[in-house]
């Protein structure tokens, strides 16, 4: 057995077999990662006791012949910025070392009740801020194509991990990008969710009206399964959306002949790399022959995208990490006089760069005299953006585009501009900011064997036709163009 | 756009972020640069345009439903966290409430 190319549908088989049992199933991800995780860094933490606990669980259910749940020993990973009672989480970020949440995410419980097995926390950017997991408070993680580059991020050790091996899915956050980038970089499926459609108890809140919760995954069908698991109403997360959660894997099957996709001529323009709009374009035309109706749409506001993200996220961002004052939780700078000298002690200590840098810029943006020109206007551009979508919409079913403009970069090829690794997030923010899902699936490699990523996005809470024309593609050989 | 080390200062301040000399000379370019990109935006006319604070998403029949987002719940009483649970991560505490330094100076 290869665990590197185990599916949930795999497992389950392997599982009602009896040629593994979960327990074994575990100890080899577990021990396939303290091989593995040196050089990649992947993962921040492990639980191992808590994993195989679940596991044997699970193998008591199936010796007593019980009907099994749908992800009934499946090894997953978390990424760090989801709650996780009683294990380490440190959303990345040195303020959270040590921290051991007193609860669960819902997403972590919803999991856990469908017979995952956690088997710990993967790597991240700091509170999920950044496109290359080299924001991490800790080390870096790498790219299992290639150690030279980097996952994407900010869910690059979720992507890393289930790119090698290391957990058969994970779940990530995605605010600008961060599950579909880093699920491009790495050649995996990753899905963003409509706005709501996860509930986010338990997240730890980077940019809430754009914050999501998604699976990262193999393939099509468990980003499907993953998703029926975690979706759905939840009374602790005011902002979840009471919508029925159809059955996903179960609308795979569909034909998408006579589909209409819209192809966005503002993501194809200046900065798109030759090999991955070469890539996307053979994946555009392999879809066509699926028998969709290929047209070009427009999405004009497209070009204002990132600076109207970074305008909302940071300002958000700086009121939701206000919280880190040292009081409740794990950092505080012990030598601090004052409580106000502590706050700002502790603060200072305790963020990267990059967070410190997004605190600023959102505390700028709504400071006295500034909040009309940046944060309304951003929030004006932002209505733009959504129109954008719904227009485009009222022509065709899905929008596909390149998931990112270039292939995995080096480490430390953007880490001295911002402004430039903002800009590796320039087709994956819009989704975010107009609250449509996405999803990224592997549209074959370039010439140095790196992924490319290939983007669909469709109507609020249509993810059904999403994962449908997602599941054509791969069916398609569309993974291995 | 020119955002002096003055402006860097009074917003760490508002942020209760301690930055080094070094760190506040990085953050005063890194933010001139960012918000000159940010500029951009005005190229836009917005005027009319009511501002976005949250995506109210209409269902996949394209009509916005309330009951997508229902924010509202019962007003109930329903238990929380343990006081113990929740003073249990905290830096300091004396077991009722959490410590913090000195709050007021005399």
């Amino acid at each position: 057995m290869d665990v590197a190319t185990l599916t949930i549908e795999k497992v389950q088989e392997l599982l009602r077999g009896r040629a593994v049992t979960a327990r074994e199933l575990a100890e080899q991800h577990l021990a396939r990662i303290e091989a593995r995780n040196r050089e990649l860094g992947a993962f921040l933490s492990l639980c191992p006791e808590r994993a195989l606990a679940q596991a044997e669980g699970i193998d008591r259910k199936i010796s007593a012949g019980e009907l099994l749940p749908p992800l009934a020993g499946v090894p997953v990973a978390i990424k760090d910025v989801i709650v996780t009672r009683g294990v380490p989480t440190t959303a990345g970020s040195r303020i959270l070392e040590n921290y051991r949440p007193p609860y669960d995410a819902t997403a972590v419980a919803r999991l856990e009740q469908a017979g995952a097995v956690i088997l710990g926390k993967t790597n991240c950017d700091e509170f999920a801020m950044g496109s290359s997991t080299e924001n991490s408070g800790y080390f870096p993680c790498r790219n299992p194509a290639d150690l030279e580059r980097v996952p994407g991020g900010s869910s690059g050790g979720s992507a890393a991990a289930v790119a090698d091996g290391l957990a058969v899915a994970a779940l990530g956050s995605d605010t600008g990008g961060s599950i579909r980038q880093p699920a491009g970089f790495c050649g995996i499926v990753g899905l963003m969710g409509t706005y709501g459609r996860v509930s986010r108890y338990g997240l730890i809140a980077f940019a809430s009206s754009l914050d999501h919760i998604g699976p990262l995954t193999r393939t099509v069908r468990d980003a499907a399964v993953m998703l029926g698991v975690i979706a759905g109403r939840d009374p602790n997360d005011s902002t979840s959306a009471d919508v029925p959660v159809p059955d996903y894997a179960a609308a795979l099957e569909r034909p998408v002949r006579g589909l209409k996709l819209g192809v966005p001529k503002e993501y194809f323009g200046a900065g798109l790399d030759a090999e991955v709009r070469a890539q996307v374009e053979k994946g555009i035309a392999r879809l066509g022959e699926l028998g969709c109706e290929v047209r070009e749409v427009s999405l004009p506001h497209t070009d204002f995208a990132i600076a109207c993200y970074y305008i909302i996220a940071t300002a958000e961002a700086s009121s939701n990490l206000a919280r880190y004052d040292g009081v409740r939780y794990a950092l505080r700078a012990p030598e601090a006089e004052t409580l106000e000298a502590m706050y700002h002690r502790t603060r200072g200590r305790g963020f990267g760069a990059e967070v410190k840098r997004r605190i600023m810029l959102g505390t700028y943006a709504l400071s006295a005299g500034y909040y009309e020109a940046y944060y309304l206007k951003a929030q004006k551009v932002r209505a733009l953006l959504y129109r954008d979508f719904v227009e485009a919409f009222q022509q065709v079913d899905a929008i596909v585009t390149p998931t990112s403009p270039t292939p995995a970069f080096k480490l430390g090829e953007k880490t001295d501009d911002p402004l430039e690794m903002y800009l590796a997030d320039i087709y994956t923010v819009t989704g975010d900011l107009a609250g449509v899902p996405g999803l990224s699936v592997p549209c074959g490699k370039t010439k140095a064997g790196l992924p490319v990523g290939l983007q669909l996005f469709t109507r609020h809470f249509d993810e059904a036709r999403l994962l449908q024309l997602a599941h054509a593609f791969e069916e398609a050989g569309g993974f291995a163009l | 756009m020119k955002i002096t080390r003055k402006d860097v200062e009074y917003v760490a301040a508002l942020a209760h972020l301690e930055l080094t000399a070094e760190e506040t000379e990085r953050m005063r370019q890194q933010l001139d640069s960012i918000l000159g990109y940010i500029e951009k935006l005005n190229e836009l006319d917005t005027a009319g345009v009511e501002p976005m604070a949250q995506v109210l998403a209409p269902t996949v029949s394209g009509q916005a439903d309330t009951r997508a987002n229902p924010s509202l719940r019962k007003d109930a009483t329903r238990a929380g966290l343990e006081r113990t649970e929740a003073l249990a991560v905290a830096p300091e505490t004396d077991g009722a409430f959490f410590k913090v330094p000195k709050v007021i100076e005399k």
